[in-house]
């Protein structure tokens, strides 16, 4: 994860340089000190060993069974009094909408939305916590689990999360009636792909502003915007040009397309593959501008 | 088997192939840490070893903390030579971070957890199993005396128990070196105490500590060497016996006058003593004989309101090398 080279990866142009300058090279050192001091061979920039990220899912999964309660609302609840008031209360109005019951319309939409919002929100301040306040990013820098088990650690942590509010929501909708074809068990899957592309870019975005009123702002105007005209509530057709393609660029609009696919059993508005792909380039930045904000912070 | 004879054991399999002799834990040679333009570390050489407190000892801004981050492996060294282990720190950062423990300056524990879970999902990042990190986590706690709080929350502990609780969780991989950036920095007397105590007893098992500190009597307490620094530099080097009796006589006398400044006493008592040193509060007489020394003073028709005789300390010696108290 990263394209930075891991801090125990490679050697800086000064240390070069001073390993140039003659007698304190390392290899000098080395051979003063038993020749015994050559490298093992620099792992590259890549994943982590599985025990490293398990290690640190752990933890997070300790702390959420202390804070569980206070997600419980705006996780599981919030969510599906959105599909009661806007499904069942707005739906009896509107009727159908491209071929299908509101209600059924609307329930990939608001799936979409709590995968969106729980991965934004829960990449904001918990971070910033673990860097400033806890400062438990450090304590953890200084085991020999690095940046790369530290994000993708958190990053399954919060799959997990999403996928257990989804996986709620979607027993709750199948009750009502919301799930028009069997392809809805796929939502899940969407959801961590769109996990994945929030969470990653918010936890960079995390690491490095200094200031939570940051937040404030991501919040009004990324995460508010995306959730009422990502094509949520009503298609994003119905906006005008400029704003329907602002709204395409959203990686919530992506879930939504693929998730009413599945659970409406309709092709979506692009291949499956390139909405897979536009989210996977989100997913894919985040985490390489995540691995060097954390690298600059805990390895400086 | 001796605590000694592990480390040894240590020693050969962090150098390997066979090597023999008492190898340095940690090498430095001409380590710099910039910061941009900022030198923070100018270009120190030290060598720890095996079994020994190693203390780094000097004022703020002296660069120990940055020192110390470059030896825990989380800081790159601006240049210079590093060894940790045998093991390069920029290369093999990682297999060196699963050898050490690290109290850092500021706590860096997980306030929501509870006493027992900080430290057993810490041992979790060294890969430790389940069952043996609980085992770990009891014994660590009975042995910094927080056993009864195990359950409890960290964020309502006292100073002195998140400091111990911190190097509780050093302790918790087993390390070959512990790293303590001010292990006691803000504590009352009596929690200070307890944690020299822990301190002594993972010294006397052979544990190799590396320490930095403000405070002369803890220096001299738990270290069997040092290194003075002073804006980035090594100034002295020694045991603290030794650099007490190269930097300073064996006696101290202190004097305070009611009326005046120490500096204009300091012309009157010229020649008492080896050397004086007037400090904005009181005057320093170095001496071998404190006693006589005042008898001098008192000949010379000068009455302190107050005097004191005592033995010459740490802080002597780095007034001496740096012109500065340490403590301001
Ligand atoms: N990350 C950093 N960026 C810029 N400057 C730094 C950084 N870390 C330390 N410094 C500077 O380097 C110098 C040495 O700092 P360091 O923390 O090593 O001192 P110290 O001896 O540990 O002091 P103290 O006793 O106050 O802990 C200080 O002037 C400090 O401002
Ligand atoms: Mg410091």
């Amino acid at each position: 994860m990263g394209a930075r080279p891991r801090d125990d990866e490679g050697v800086s142009p000064v240390r070069r340089q001073e390993a140039a300058a003659g007698d304190r090279s390392p290899a000098a050192v080395s051979a003063r000190y038993g020749g015994a001091v050559t490298a093992t061979g620099a792992r590259g920039a890549g994943a982590a060993p599985a025990r490293q990220t398990l290690a640190v899912l752990e933890r997070q999964l300790v702390l959420f069974r202390r804070v569980w309660r206070g997600s419980v609302f705006s996780s599981l609840i919030l969510p599906v009094l959105f599909l009661l008031s806007m499904g069942i209360g707005v739906g009896g109005y509107v009727g159908e909408l491209e071929g299908a019951p509101y209600l059924q319309w609307i329930v990939p939409g608001l799936l979409s939305m709590t995968a969106f919002e729980i991965a934004l929100v829960e990449s904001t301040y918990p971070v910033m916590s673990d860097f400033k306040w806890t400062r438990a990013y450090f304590a953890i820098s200084a085991t020999p689990v690095g940046v790369a088990g530290i994000l993708q650690g958190w990053l399954l942590y919060l799959v997990l999360r999403v996928v257990l509010a989804v996986a709620v929501f979607l027993v709750v909708a199948a009750g009502f009636g919301g799930l028009a074809s069997p392809w809805a068990v796929v939502a899940p899957l969407v959801c961590t792909v769109l996990t994945l592309a929030v969470a990653a870019p918010v936890t960079a975005f995390a690491a490095v502003v200094d200031s939570d009123s940051y937040f404030a702002l991501l919040f009004r105007f990324a995460m508010v915007p995306s959730s009422l005209f990502g094509g949520v509530f009503f298609p994003v057709e119905r906006l005008p040009a400029a704003a329907q393609a602002a709204a395409q660029a959203t990686p919530l609009w992506h879930a939504v397309e693929l998730n009413r696919a599945a659970t409406l059993g309709i092709p979506p508005a692009w291949p499956v593959a390139a909405h897979l792909a536009y989210l996977a380039v989100w997913g894919g930045v985040g985490c390489v501008l995540a691995a060097v904000a954390f690298r600059r912070r805990l390895y400086r | 088997m001796p605590a000694k004879t592990l480390c040894e054991i240590v020693v050969a399999v962090g150098y390997g192939r066979g090597v023999v002799g008492e190898q340095p834990l940690i090498y430095a040679e001409g380590l710099v840490k910039r910061f941009g333009d900022f030198v923070a570390v100018d270009g120190i050489d030290f060598q720890v070893r095996a079994g020994e407190a190693f203390g780094f000892l000097g004022p703020n801004g002296a660069g120990k903390s940055s020192t110390m981050r470059m030896i825990g492996c989380v800081s790159r060294p601006s240049g210079g030579v590093l060894r940790i282990l045998g093991m390069d720190p920029v290369r093999q950062g990682a297999q060196i971070r699963a050898r050490l423990g690290v109290c850092p300056q500021l706590d860096t524990l997980d306030q929501d957890l509870t006493v027992r879970e900080n430290l057993i999902t810490y041992a979790r990042f060294f890969g430790i199993p389940r069952r043996e990190a609980r085992r770990r986590a009891d014994a660590l706690l009975e042995f910094v005396r927080l056993a009864d709080r195990a359950g409890g929350k960290v964020e309502p502990l006292s100073g002195g128990m998140k400091r111990r609780l911190s190097i509780a969780r050093a302790l918790v991989n087993e390390p070959d070196i512990v790293l303590l950036d001010e292990p006691t920095t803000g504590l009352d007397p009596q929690a200070r105490h307890l944690v020299w105590e822990r301190l002594f007893q993972l010294k006397r098992q052979g544990t190799t500590l590396v320490l930095t500190t403000h405070y002369m009597d803890e220096a001299e307490q738990l270290c069997d060497r040092l290194v003075v620094m002073d804006g980035g530099r090594i100034v002295a080097e020694g045991s603290p016996r030794s650099l007490i009796e190269t930097y300073c006589p064996a006696e101290v006398l202190e004097l305070r006058f009611a009326d005046g400044t120490p500096g204009e006493y300091a012309d009157k008592l010229a020649g008492v003593g080896e050397r004086l040193d007037p400090l904005p509060d009181r005057l320093l007489v170095y001496t071998d004989d404190g006693d006589e020394a005042l008898a001098e003073v008192h000949r010379r028709g000068l009455i302190p309101s107050a005097t004191l005789v005592r033995r010459a300390t740490l802080e002597d010696v780095f007034l001496h090398l740096t012109g500065r108290t340490l403590v301001e």
